[in-house]
């Protein structure tokens, strides 16, 4: 009684059993760490000593260290604020908003994408704190009572909304991405050899049997999460763009911004996600489950949100020239012609051209273009940020205030440093931690594994279908592989 | 406490939804079944009720909006009232993120400490299993027995015909 669709494509190949697949994901939490783990680790801790001086020089000498001036008051800081929330927003997207649509390619890959989504508000909130200047004091953003002075924090603000936004954020991802990963916790504890690795996988696997009424209540619990991460993740990125649009800074004081942010930030989110799993894929030999079709959905959802940041920009362009207001025309005007034409030039080739290569098959499932593709999206969002952000406030309405911005070196090192610190939190993760979630692939298993080979992209139909009739490992005794397949009890 | 339990061990979760019913259809009372993943179906299969955790959820929901509303009403509002940006005090649509994020927030963290709770879920050194296969690929069925197994030779027959691969007799002290 194999269940395989006439015309979905399967999602795990090679005929895995579900002890294949304990096994496949163990081994790189059980195995010594490999040299390509260690380099690539060893690369991220240099770039994390980098930000660690950064930060020291911010700290010790203030904010001066930073390329700022008066005219400009918000530069790289809050652009790599925003680039990493966005990046935050495709794991959220993939284990909620494809959770409650019922996309079950997101199996392989949410354990990951999520794990990304923590690290990358872990950057993200590095910048604003930083910001403050005496980072000792963030948590005054909290309403507390107030003893310091006499006022509560203004609730009318968006820049306190955010607060509110990103705590919530990162701790509701953080306890779905948990709760997810209890049961593979449990499935590394009844594995495990040695004393250590046996002692910390049971206390962060909590107890975990696998008892069908406590897997009942983890579906309950996910299903809600998912249904309170969807609205959450939206508002994230709706928030966040308000810090801009709420002004009155000509080019951010806009309606379109909040659509446009969550559709880029899940543009460039995307754009990573598909950078790690190229990576991931190849490093810890994950093929069978990262597959070609799974890469070439992710580029799809990449090139639809990738078009509507393109509409995006077309339309601001319109409404203002379409507004009559000079100001908002001329930043505008001045964002594509002005001194920094060269950051605008980059945004619109990388954001609105390279995704529309996706449309074609052969780019769609190519390891090398998509990969270059996600590298060259992951640039242009933060280009796109940092036109958004400086040329809006580089010439603002009094031309005797004008001014550009260029970092300093502790800007660079800020910046390369979070990359640092992500990657080192990643490659971290990627090593004790399940990189899959194994629980959601065997639940999948039996209805998407065939035994062919990885597939090529080719479309020979004839031959992928015989394929498919073959007999398989979850063959029921007493059934015939090619009895009717029966759909009612599962879908 | 000890317990025995005779553990029916299956391959498949097709053949074990079968054999569930068979063997509750034999009167048969099962204590519980372990899987690598959630099985679909299983809960009526065993005849466990829906979860009242989205009840739960809605509440601590509720809680969380009620919360923020009462915080930012009474902060700007009456405790501190500052006039900002021209604005009235207590300006609801300005409050509406804040609300939102709250809920989400206590929805969310009251429903997991609830699932935790009552699932019996905390970080323990040891965990009881009764069979280890069961987090990997095995799925097993546990059937309580009684101090001396009296029924084990019966109920082995009962999971073999079911299709159970092997059938074992675990003792457990601790829960």
């Amino acid at each position: 009684m194999q269940h395989v669709s006439p015309v979905r494509e399967p999602l795990i190949t090679s005929g895995k059993t579900y002890h294949d697949v304990t096994q496949d994901i163990c081994y790189q939490v059980e195995a010594a760490p490999n040299i390509r783990w260690m380099s690539a680790l060893g690369v991220a801790l240099v770039l994390l000593g980098v930000f660690l001086y950064s930060v020291y020089r911010t700290l010790w000498y203030g904010i001066g260290e930073w390329g700022l001036n008066k005219t400009i008051g918000w530069a790289w800081d809050i652009t790599n604020f925003v680039w990493w929330v966005g990046i935050g927003h495709a794991g959220t997207l993939i284990s909620a908003v494809l959770l409650l649509f019922r996309q079950k390619w997101r199996s392989s890959i949410n354990r990951a994408a999520e794990a990304m989504t923590i690290f990358a508000v872990i950057c993200a909130a590095m910048f604003p704190v930083l910001h403050m200047g005496r980072p000792w004091l963030a948590f005054w953003v909290f309403p507390f009572q107030n003893t310091f002075g006499s006022l509560w924090v203004n609730f009318n603000s968006p820049l306190l909304w955010d607060v509110f936004a990103i705590s919530t954020y990162f701790t509701v991802s953080l306890v779905f991405w948990y709760t997810g990963l209890v049961p593979d916790f449990a499935t590394i504890r009844d594995r495990a050899k040695g004393k250590i690795a046996k002692v910390s996988y049971s206390l962060l696997s909590m107890g975990w049997t696998g008892s069908a009424k406590h897997w009942s209540r983890y579906e309950t619990v996910s299903l809600i999460l998912a249904g309170v991460s969807t609205p959450l993740v939206l508002s994230v990125h709706t928030i966040v763009s308000m810090d801009f649009a709420t002004s009155v800074v000509p080019g951010w004081h806009t309606t379109i911004f909040p659509p446009y942010f969550v559709a880029g930030a899940i543009f460039s989110g995307f754009a990573m996600v598909l950078t790690l799993m190229l990576i991931t894929r190849v490093v810890f030999k994950l093929e069978d489950y990262i597959t070609l079709e799974h890469i070439a959905l992710m580029n799809k959802i990449m090139m639809v949100t990738g078009s509507i940041v393109g509409v995006a920009y077309i339309t601001e362009f319109f409404i203002a020239w379409y507004s009559q207001v000079e100001y908002e025309q001329y930043a505008f005007i001045n964002r594509a012609t002005g001194p920094y034409w060269w950051a605008y030039a980059s945004m619109m080739t990388c954001n609105v051209i390279t995704p529309q290569l996706v449309w074609f098959r052969r780019v769609r499932y190519s390891i090398v273009l998509t990969f270059i593709l996600s590298i060259i999206v992951n640039i242009g969002m933060w280009f796109e940020r940092f036109v958004i952000i400086v040329t809006s406030l580089h010439r603002d309405y009094l031309p005797s205030s004008w001014a550009m911005f260029s970092p300093t070196r502790i800007d660079v090192g800020i910046y390369v440093g979070t990359i640092g610190l992500f990657f080192t939190l990643f490659l971290l993760f990627a090593k004790f931690f399940p990189v899959i979630n194994m629980a959601e692939v065997k639940a999948i298993l039996k209805y998407t594994v065939n035994d062919g080979p990885t597939y090529g992209g080719a479309n020979d139909g004839s031959q992928q279908a015989s394929r498919r009739i073959a007999p398989g490992p979850f063959a029921t005794p007493g059934v015939p592989a090619s009895a009717p397949v029966n759909y009612d009890k599962h879908d | 406490m000890t317990k025995r339990f005779a553990l029916g061990i299956f391959e498949d979760e097709d053949v074990l939804l079968h054999a569930i019913d068979n063997v509750r259809g034999a009167g048969v009372k099962i204590y519980d079944v372990f899987s690598p993943y959630p099985v679909h179906g299983i809960d009526d299969a065993l005849g466990i009720e829906r979860s009242r955790l989205p009840i739960a959820a809605f509440f601590y929901g509720m809680c969380g909006l009620a919360f923020a509303l009462w915080m930012q009403i009474y902060m700007l509002g009456f405790d501190w009232p500052m006039i900002i940006g021209g604005k009235p005090n207590i300006a609801l649509p300005a409050f509406i993120p804040v609300s939102f994020e709250l809920t989400v927030f206590f929805t969310c963290h009251g429903m997991v400490i609830t699932f935790y709770t009552i699932c019996k879920l905390y970080p323990r050194i040891k965990t009881p299993v009764l069979d280890a296969r069961s987090t990997d690929d095995k799925f097993v069925m546990a059937i309580e027995l009684d101090e001396n197994s009296s029924q084990l030779p019966q109920l082995t027959q009962l999971l073999r015909t079911n299709g159970a691969s092997e059938v074992n007799q675990k003792e457990m002290t601790k829960f």
